[in-house]
């Protein structure tokens, strides 16, 4: 194969075109590195910071680092596990997360990650924030309780101008990510449904199609999430 | 209004990549942003209301509301507190009435906090419509509240004569002082301006000046320190349609403020250093990005500008050399400490939120509008000027081996003498003290927030790259300061704050930490504590930027070299904690009741 290098995840040598980003080539060959605000086909934006491994002794997210040649990465090291686990604790801790309740229960990124990494009690104290629900737009409700702000509804939802219709608000720990009110009124059933699947979580909700799907029949009821890439 | 919000847009050429500026001239002229001029930006440039909202609810000084025709921003930085910042907020309240974030009902008045202004040589001071006021007193709060009720208009409400140096200059009359204490290369006054220019320039290659600057081995003075010859040789190899020189005068870092006082004294030089970056990295234009706190200098710096222009040190063939055409324009943020990152810089530049860009590619080969570009700090581009004059051999003389040249520290706190020093790298914190009459001193903030909290064992360190790095900003604390409750708390609620919120990371964990550290000073802390402080912090290392990166630096660097005062904190003989006090919980319930449950059960 023409462009293909050669890299190590873990000591286990991988072969991928250059120029690719880490977490597609590692996927590539048979090595899942969970992400949650990455997307295959956009811009990454390494905003969850889940994928993080270590290159030649620094962090880098594998969303938005390409491989080189000979590159080392250390994916799945104590290190790396427990910092990613961390950043599950924290995105749990720092919203309201009731999974028992929750339409995206059984689809939801955040909670089959949590499984994954067998987080049982969270290390960090609970925030409890108080936090909004919108359901002005005629098709969908923002749950901000549910929001884990990892802009995959701003990078993917656009209408035909190319403009988005949620955004950030505010900054810091008081950041949101707001539906823009004007258009979610003319916002179609098909964009409504493509932004409720892009949300990794039950952030984003098509109002009479959170059960449409029967919980326990959902894609990580069957198996654990990155089970579809891991060879072993 | 409508006509007016028209206006401004098109005064920035209906271009959404200036739609900072378009921000900033409605805070400023209308007095806030409100739904019918967001309704017209959205309209005319095309994007979402929410869009525009989320540039515009990202800086710290636009408003949806008024705040008021005189607003008043209280800085709120470490040394303002240290310096009576509480006494001048209870009179300030008093005074006018209203409690911070609010305006009066008649709205003469408002009242705001703010970050760090880069004033800590003369705190407390606050801004008042564009204008710094400093060394506040409860007696000078009185009279400044009394004269804007009698309707005196902001240029007369200083009753005390300008600061010294430049400030007294027409197009400043600014109450600010330069304090320069020590003078070095890049504060000397021996230089002609122009002259590198004018008779250096045409003589040189730009390869010939890239190779000068690599043989100074100057590094990046902003703090991060990255070789600045590297910088621009892979600039001018990088590809593209233009290539941008960005100054970058955002300095946010609590304590740092030497480069209001380059930008005061020392302009030319400046401006002087991107006209030489420019010619070396074949630049087409330069930008200063400006931090919204030193918007007072706008009409003095555009004044330089112009008579540089005349002069033609910018413009067309510059110096007579065919083809090295470059101008400066001058970008100003809107308050947002992140913005010092260079690409959340550049982002703000292209009227977007200050949002770091995930790296590689690196600014030199996509940065400002996607094409190559340089973002250096304000000293290091008066410094090349010196460099390119003298040559790279003679720069290495000054300072150590791996931190070449000098340094000037923007020092304040407990001493006699705050102010600028233009010093050698390799300085000692201990001839530091000496230097400007520090005595009995607890602890010193090497490098702002972001930097390091250094005690008495570690006075003998020295000032360099490969030791104590540090952009500028020298904090010294006396014996009678609460390092814990009055610094560290401090420094853990400004990254809050000013963080963009992008990384989980630091969005979230600052936060952890802070209450951690509370709940320690309200004696609730056990010795877990003091290792889990440890452990989250090590998550932050994972952030995109700096910002988050060393967001949790305040605590850890305290924990490291102040354990002591931490484990003060802890309570004797427990070694759990419950997480919650269950008699305190049920302590309303019990009062209805008229029962107490009992505890002791086994």
């Amino acid at each position: 194969m023409d462009n293909q290098i050669i890299f190590t995840i873990d000591g286990k040598e991988c072969r991928a075109a250059a120029g690719t980003y880490i977490v597609e080539a590692a996927r590539q060959n048979g090595v899942f590195i969970p992400t949650l605000c990455n997307m295959p086909g956009i811009t990454p934006k390494g905003a969850c910071r889940i994928c993080t491994v270590r290159i030649n002794g620094r962090l880098m997210t594998s969303c938005t680092t390409p491989v080189i040649a000979g590159m080392e990465i250390e994916n799945n090291s104590p290190e790396i596990r427990e910092l990613r686990k961390s950043i599950i604790e924290l995105l749990f801790v720092s919203g309201n997360h009731f999974c028992p309740a929750c339409e995206k229960s059984g689809d939801c990124e955040l909670q089959a990650l949590a499984y994954l990494f067998q987080m049982m009690v969270p290390r960090f104290p609970y925030q409890f924030p108080v936090k909004e629900i919108d359901a002005s737009a005629p098709l969908i409700v923002k749950d901000q309780n549910r929001c884990i702000l990892c802009k995959r509804c701003i990078r993917t939802i656009k209408d035909e101008q190319g403009r988005s219709y949620f955004a950030f608000e505010s900054r810091g720990n008081k950041l949101e990510v707001v539906l823009d009110k004007e258009m979610a009124k003319t916002m179609i059933a098909e964009t409504a449904e493509l932004a409720m699947k892009n949300c990794p979580v039950g952030s984003i909700l098509v109002k009479e199609k959170g059960f449409y799907q029967p919980i326990g029949t959902r894609k990580f009821d069957q198996q654990p999430i990155g089970s579809e890439i891991s060879t072993h | 209004m409508e006509q007016n919000i028209t206006q401004i847009i098109r005064r920035y050429g209906n271009d959404k990549a200036r739609l900072l500026d378009m921000l900033i001239d409605l805070q400023e002229e209308l007095g806030f942003i409100g739904t019918q001029a967001v309704e017209l930006l959205a309209d005319t440039l095309h994007m979402s209301h929410a869009d525009i909202n989320q540039t515009l609810s990202f800086y710290h000084f636009f408003s949806t509301e008024p705040r008021g025709k005189f607003t008043i921003y209280l800085n709120d930085s470490v040394v303002a507190h240290m310096f009576g910042r509480e006494t001048i907020r209870k009179a300030l309240e008093k005074e006018v009435g209203v409690s911070f974030g609010q305006v009066t009902a008649d709205g003469l008045i408002g009242l705001f906090s703010t970050a760090c202004i880069g004033m800590s040589d003369q705190e407390p001071a606050a801004i008042i419509n564009n204008k710094v006021f400093t060394k506040l007193t409860p007696y000078r709060v009185k009279e400044l509240v009394r004269h804007i009720r009698d309707g005196r208009p902001i240029e007369e409400l200083a009753t005390e004569s300008y600061g010294d140096g430049k400030n007294p200059h027409p197009l400043l009359q600014s109450l600010v002082s330069s304090n320069i204490r020590r003078k070095g290369m890049v504060l000397s006054d021996e230089y002609d301006y122009g002259s590198v220019l004018s008779t250096k320039l045409p003589k040189m290659t730009p390869e010939k000046l890239i190779a000068e600057v690599k043989h100074s081995h100057i590094r990046g003075r902003g703090g991060a320190g990255f070789p600045t010859g590297f910088k621009w040789e892979f600039c001018r190899r990088a590809k593209g349609e233009k290539h941008y020189v960005i100054c970058n005068a955002d300095e946010g870092e609590p304590g740092t403020f030497k480069d209001r006082i380059i930008l005061t004294e020392k302009p030319e030089l400046v401006f002087e250093g991107m006209a030489i970056a420019g010619y070396a990295i074949g630049g087409d234009e330069g930008i200063l990005y400006l931090r919204y706190e030193y918007r007072y200098m706008r009409e003095y710096l555009e004044d330089v500008l112009q008579k540089m222009r005349k002069r033609h040190l910018l413009g067309k063939n510059i110096a007579g050399i065919e083809g090295f055409d470059f101008d400066i324009r001058i970008q100003f943020g809107a308050g947002a400490y992140v913005c010092g990152e260079e690409s959340a810089l550049i982002e703000s530049m292209e009227g977007k939120r200050g949002e770091p860009r995930d790296k590689p590619p690196f600014p030199v080969e996509r940065g400002y509008l996607n094409q190559p570009t340089i973002v250096n700090n304000v000293e290091t581009f008066a410094t090349i000027v010196r460099i390119v004059e003298n040559g790279g051999e003679w720069f290495t003389q000054f300072g150590t081996e791996d931190s070449t040249g000098t340094k000037i520290l923007s020092i304040s706190g407990d001493c006699l003498f705050p102010g600028i020093y233009e010093v050698n790298w390799g300085f000692t914190i201990a001839d530091m003290l000496d230097m400007v009459g520090a005595y009995e001193v607890q602890a010193v903030q090497v490098g702002g927030p972001s930097g390091t909290l250094i005690g008495p064992d570690e006075f003998y360190r020295t000032l360099g790259y490969s030791d104590l790095s540090t952009g500028g900003s020298i904090i010294i604390f006396g014996r009678q300061r609460n390092l814990l409750k009055d610094v560290v708390l401090n420094f853990m609620n400004f990254f809050i704050d000013e963080s963009c919120g992008s990384c989980s990371t630091c969005r979230i964990m600052p936060l952890m930490m802070r209450d951690k550290l509370v709940k320690l000073l309200d004696g609730n802390g056990v010795a877990q504590d003091l290792d889990e402080l440890q452990q989250w912090g090590t998550v932050l290392l994972a952030s995109r930027c700096g910002l988050g990166q060393t967001a949790g630096n305040p605590v850890i660097s305290s924990l490291k070299n102040f354990r002591y005062l931490y484990e003060e904190l802890l309570q004797k003989d427990v070694e759990f904690d419950q997480g919650f006090d269950l008699q305190a919980a049920v302590q309303e319930s019990c009062d209805y009741v008229g029962r107490v449950p009992v505890f002791s059960h086994h």
